[in-house]
């Protein structure tokens, strides 16, 4: 028996970096909202205490803050010959679980796309040609200059630090040339760099790139946001990707925006409720609310005049298969759009291992890192390579954690006394420069719901089918052999590469950048959510996050997600409110 | 220091005590402005239960028992309906009810007395423009002979007296507001004050400093080796204002003091309340005997191992954020409860208005010992160019069972 709840103004599904942003801007304006949370409270005092954050085993290997497989997992294939099997121990990526979601374990690396990856599609058309047969790259229907105020507000939110490279136009000595243009320096200073990056720069610079450091969500000094929430200088002490940062130094949805909901009337948050499903009006033009279920398994009925999939990619596109909204996606006809354009990331990288240097690298944080942007996205000419997009090339210090972190050279054992002795002798003496790079849409890559396996609640699990294409294999080889070369250039006493080849495999970690399945776009036939965040069926329907972006760029998404959802919840405000309705005709 | 200036001159005009709220619109604004100045309602709400503001009922607990506050809404049996403003003033100059019974001195009519009539008569309009709400009272838990209400009549007799604020000519008039604030509806007294047996504030120990339900509440006294003497009127100011400072955050009772009450007070009269805590000097302090060197050794790796990387290893803190240890007032007591409770069940910034956030101090008693965290506090209380004397670990075991007992 379903009960029957009372009517709100507005229902989050999921809450972490994009529920809080939507809550803070819907009850700034003045409406009731609710946000339900399949996980539970978290936050800085109580859950990640300086004096126990930094467990290893509880936060990154028994998954202290991740979703739990038992309760939702997803199912993986390589390709449509295979039958998928469910994940039942997360690898490649995490899905956070609880307040503050993925956005409490993220290292705070936090970039702005490049202008050009909003128009991938129709810009490198313009200069390459068309794009080859199977490739399903899109526009996005929002520009960067339309959300440039609200990448700016991210930044302000969460005081990144680091060094604008173009100032309204102006390019900047110290920054990243290629970034589109800003209107307002970074909040605060860079990070303070340690031997590592020193080494990249030089490297680099000698090769006529142009380092800059990441923009960094761990503050190089303490700083007080426009909510008025306090973030303290980081310490470095390099827990911060798969856990949550007891410092208040990390930027985090607790840290920034959560204490200032929780003060306010209109706002409620119910923990430990997991949405099941979206409910549509007879006439199937609305939603009406949300069928959700508590710990205790009773179900309840919550009615809203606007419905907002604040969850993590994949399970928004869940949720959407699942309420049968929108027409799947069909790899064999390309018809249909829900689960469309799955993408990921192709990663890669060089380390270098010292002889007398200590890098140290248990000094770190998560966005503790120099980065050249040469070969991302369009910034280099990319005729005759048979390709388009990139990546960056960084050289991080974050994550040298004891049970996670062996670098040891080729050539030694696995195991055994050799393998204990070389990571004794190369722990503090290592480095590594990563290519984090982009990943086009392809047809064959894809979501939809599983035949076979089900959840507790007995629903399809979500089965994800995907292997790197023929563009990220050249894409890799490509930009790889430059991070060697930097890497050679650090003065190490020797470098091994870690290419990327073969199928993709789901099991060692790479990024938790999964994207695409609920994409936005210009036309419903080819995209999920009109430009602005909106479902092209159900117009009080809106969805935030990466499942947005129609293919995955070469840097970290945050930033990107968070101005996003800044845009699209301004026109909730500003547009749809006075007048409910589809925001771009179809 | 401009800012200050003009701050300063534009207080110059009418600021004597009784005229003080002139500029409010009307009586129950002027009223509204002092019932939050006297800060009422963090007594008279049952806060710990969500209770309804000014409604009464909170559990005050006092060295001689425990007595629940009364419902100060305008409801005609449990509340102030049926009262008149004579009543009214009577119970804030005298400490007498409606019904000729005497009050317990955990209404602070000693402090409130300093108001005048009319001043009375603001609050009083102001609280009768409350919703009533009907409340049943709760009996107070008080032994004999305290829960007989003449007792109290004795306790007056002894240390109350119907005083009235007399203004010192020798003073400016921002002094003179300042102290009328502190010593009249802010009532600092109240904690920062020492106590006699019979819970009466002692002369001697003016705004010295004073413990209350196992908390300390610092030496206040801003002028020369007062136990503020290093923080200027601005830091004062932000304190009370916005409940951070370069020094230290307020927290729990001195937190909710800032939460309910001074953030919302005007910008001059805090800054009169800096003004006259800035002039009261103090006697310096006999340094203490240097502990032993184990001891401190022992302490500066426990400092370094758990508290440097919010409080930096040097213990120069974060200002604003992270408590400078190195010439914190609550750490350099005489009487460390407060430091040792800090550190057993940790501590948070109370969030207001200006700054949400609520930076938290995590507790430590499950990981560290009696011991070690007596030689962690004797560490700090004696590196630097200070001597504030050792802690001993029955202190600190002593403060743990009344934790574990009473909270």
């Amino acid at each position: 028996m379903t009960k029957q709840l009372p009517k709100v103004d507005v229902i989050l599904v999921g809450f972490g970096w994009t529920g809080a942003i939507y809550a803070e801007k819907l009850t700034a304006a003045g409406m009731e909202v609710l946000a339900l949370e399949r996980g539970p409270w978290r936050d800085t005092p109580k859950d990640f205490a300086t004096t126990f954050a930094q467990d290893e085993l509880r936060y990154y290997w028994r998954h202290g803050m991740f979703q739990e497989a038992s309760q939702s997992t997803v199912t993986f294939r390589n390709n449509g010959a295979q039958t998928a099997l469910p994940m039942r121990h997360w690898g490649s990526f995490l899905p956070g679980n609880g307040v503050g979601g993925s956005g409490v374990h993220w290292n705070g690396q936090t970039y702005r796309f490049l202008p050009s990856d909003f128009v991938a599609k129709s810009h490198n058309e313009e200069r390459y040609g068309p794009l080859p047969e199977g490739m399903t790259v899109q526009d996005y229907g929002v520009t960067y200059e339309e959300l440039e105020p609200h990448f700016d507000y991210f930044e302000k939110i969460c005081g990144i630090c680091g060094t604008a490279g173009n100032l309204r136009g102006d390019i900047r000595k110290g920054g990243n040339p290629f970034e589109g243009p800003r209107s307002d320096d970074y909040p605060n200073p860079p990070m303070q760099m340690t031997f590592s990056q020193d080494r990249f720069e030089a490297s680099a610079r000698d090769m006529g790139l142009n380092p800059f450091p990441v923009p960094s969500a761990n503050m190089s000094r303490a700083y007080v946001n426009p909510l008025g929430m306090q973030l303290a200088p980081c310490t470095y002490c390099g827990f911060c990707e798969k856990h949550g940062c007891g410092n208040y130094s990390k930027s985090s949805p607790q840290t920034t925006i959560i204490p200032v909901l929780m003060k306010r009337e209109n706002f409620t948050l119910r923990t430990d409720s997991e949405v099941l499903s979206v409910e549509k009006s007879p006439d199937g033009t609305r939603a009406t609310g949300v069928t959700y279920i508590d710990t205790s398994g009773e179900e309840f009925f919550q009615p809203a005049e606007v419905v907002v999939l604040c969850a993590y990619p994949l399970e928004n596109t869940r949720l959407m298969l699942l309420s049968d909204i929108g027409t799947p996606y069909d790899p064999q006809t390309g018809e249909g759009v829900v689960g469309k354009n799955y993408c990921y990331q192709v990663m890669s990288g060089a380390t270098v291992f010292y002889d007398e240097e200590y890098t140290n690298g248990f000094v770190g944080a998560g966005a503790l890192g120099m980065a050249v942007d040469e070969y991302n996205g369009d910034n280099f000419d990319h005729s005759g390579l048979g390709f388009i997009g990139g990546g960056y090339i960084a050289c991080y210090t974050t994550n040298a954690r004891p049970i996670e972190s062996h670098p040891v050279p080729e050539g030694v054992p696995g195991w055994g006394s050799e393998w204990k002795q070389s990571v004794r002798a190369n722990f503090l003496k290592t480095t590594t420069v990563g290519v984090h790079g982009a990943s086009m849409a392809h047809r064959s890559n894809y979501l939809d719901l599983d035949p076979t396996y089900t959840d507790r609640h007995g629903r399809p699990l979500l089965r994800m089918t995907y292997d790197f294409t023929l563009n990220d294999r050249r894409l890799t080889a490509h930009i790889t052999p430059v991070a060697e070369e930097i890497a050679r250039g650090m003065g190490g006493r020797e470098v091994n590469v870690a290419e990327r080849k073969g199928s993709y495999d789901s099991m060692p970690y790479q990024t938790t950048h999964n994207t695409g399945g609920t994409i936005m776009g210009t036309d419903p036939q080819t995209s999920v959510c009109n430009r602005y965040c909106q479902s092209w069926d159900l117009h009080n329907l809106f969805v935030a996050g990466a499942g947005l972006f129609p293919q995955n760029a070469g840097y970290n998404p945050t930033g990107t997600v968070a101005a996003l959802a800044y845009w699209s919840v301004a026109a909730i405000i500003d547009q749809y409110m006075a007048d409910p309705g589809p925001l771009v005709q179809a | 220091m401009k800012r200050l200036a003009l701050i300063t001159a534009l207080c110059g005009a009418s600021l004597v005590p009784a005229d003080a709220q002139e500029l409010a619109s009307s009586e129950v604004e002027r009223g509204r402005y002092l019932t939050q100045a006297g800060d009422c309602k963090a007594c008279h709400t049952d806060i710990e239960n969500d209770g309804i503001p000014f409604a009464g009922g909170r559990a005050l607990s006092t060295p001689f028992g425990t007595i629940y506050s009364s419902n100060l809404t305008p409801d005609n049996e449990t509340g102030l309906g049926r009262w008149s403003r004579e009543d009214f003033y009577n119970a804030l100059n005298e400490g007498i009810d409606d019904e000729s019974r005497h009050l317990y001195p955990a209404m602070p009519y000693p402090y409130f007395t300093l108001m005048t009539r009319d001043q009375t008569d603001a609050i009083f309009a102001y609280l009768q423009s409350l919703e009533p709400v009907h409340v049943e009272e709760e009996e107070n838990d008080l032994p004999f002979p305290l829960n007989i209400r003449m007792s109290v009549s004795g306790w007056k007799l002894l240390f109350f007296e119907d005083e009235d604020f007399v203004i010192d000519p020798d003073r400016s008039e921002v002094w003179n507001r300042g102290r009328f604030l502190v010593d009249g509806p802010l009532h600092c007294g109240g904690c920062h004050t020492g106590k006699n047996l019979l819970g009466a504030s002692k002369d001697d120990e003016y705004l010295r400093g004073g413990t209350l339900e196992n908390w300390f509440a610092p030496n206040i006294r801003g002028g020369e080796n007062g136990g503020i003497a290093h923080w200027s009127e601005d830091d004062i100011f932000e304190f009370l204002k916005y409940g951070r400072a370069k020094h230290t955050a307020p927290m729990q009772r001195m937190g909710e003091v800032v939460s309910i009450s001074t953030q919302f007070l005007e910008e001059k009269d805090l800054r009169a309340v800096a003004t006259y805590l800035k002039s009261l000097d103090e006697e310096l302090r006999e340094p203490e005997e240097a502990p032993e060197t184990a001891r401190m050794e022992a302490g500066e790796g426990l400092y370094f191992d758990n508290c440097a990387a919010c409080h930096v290893a040097d213990a120069s803190g974060v200002p604003y954020f992270f408590a400078p240890l190195s010439t914190s007032n609550k750490l350099h007591a005489k009487d460390p409860s407060t430091a040792i409770r800090v550190i057993l069940g940790g501590a948070r910034a109370q969030p207001t208005e200006t700054i949400p956030s609520m930076l938290t101090m995590p507790p430590f008693a499950w990981k560290l010992t009696d011991g070690q965290i007596a030689n962690l506090l004797t560490y700090l209380r004696n590196s630097g160019d200070r001597r504030s004397g050792a802690v001993s670990a029955e202190a600190v075991a002593e403060m743990r069972e009344y934790l574990a007992e009473e909270h």
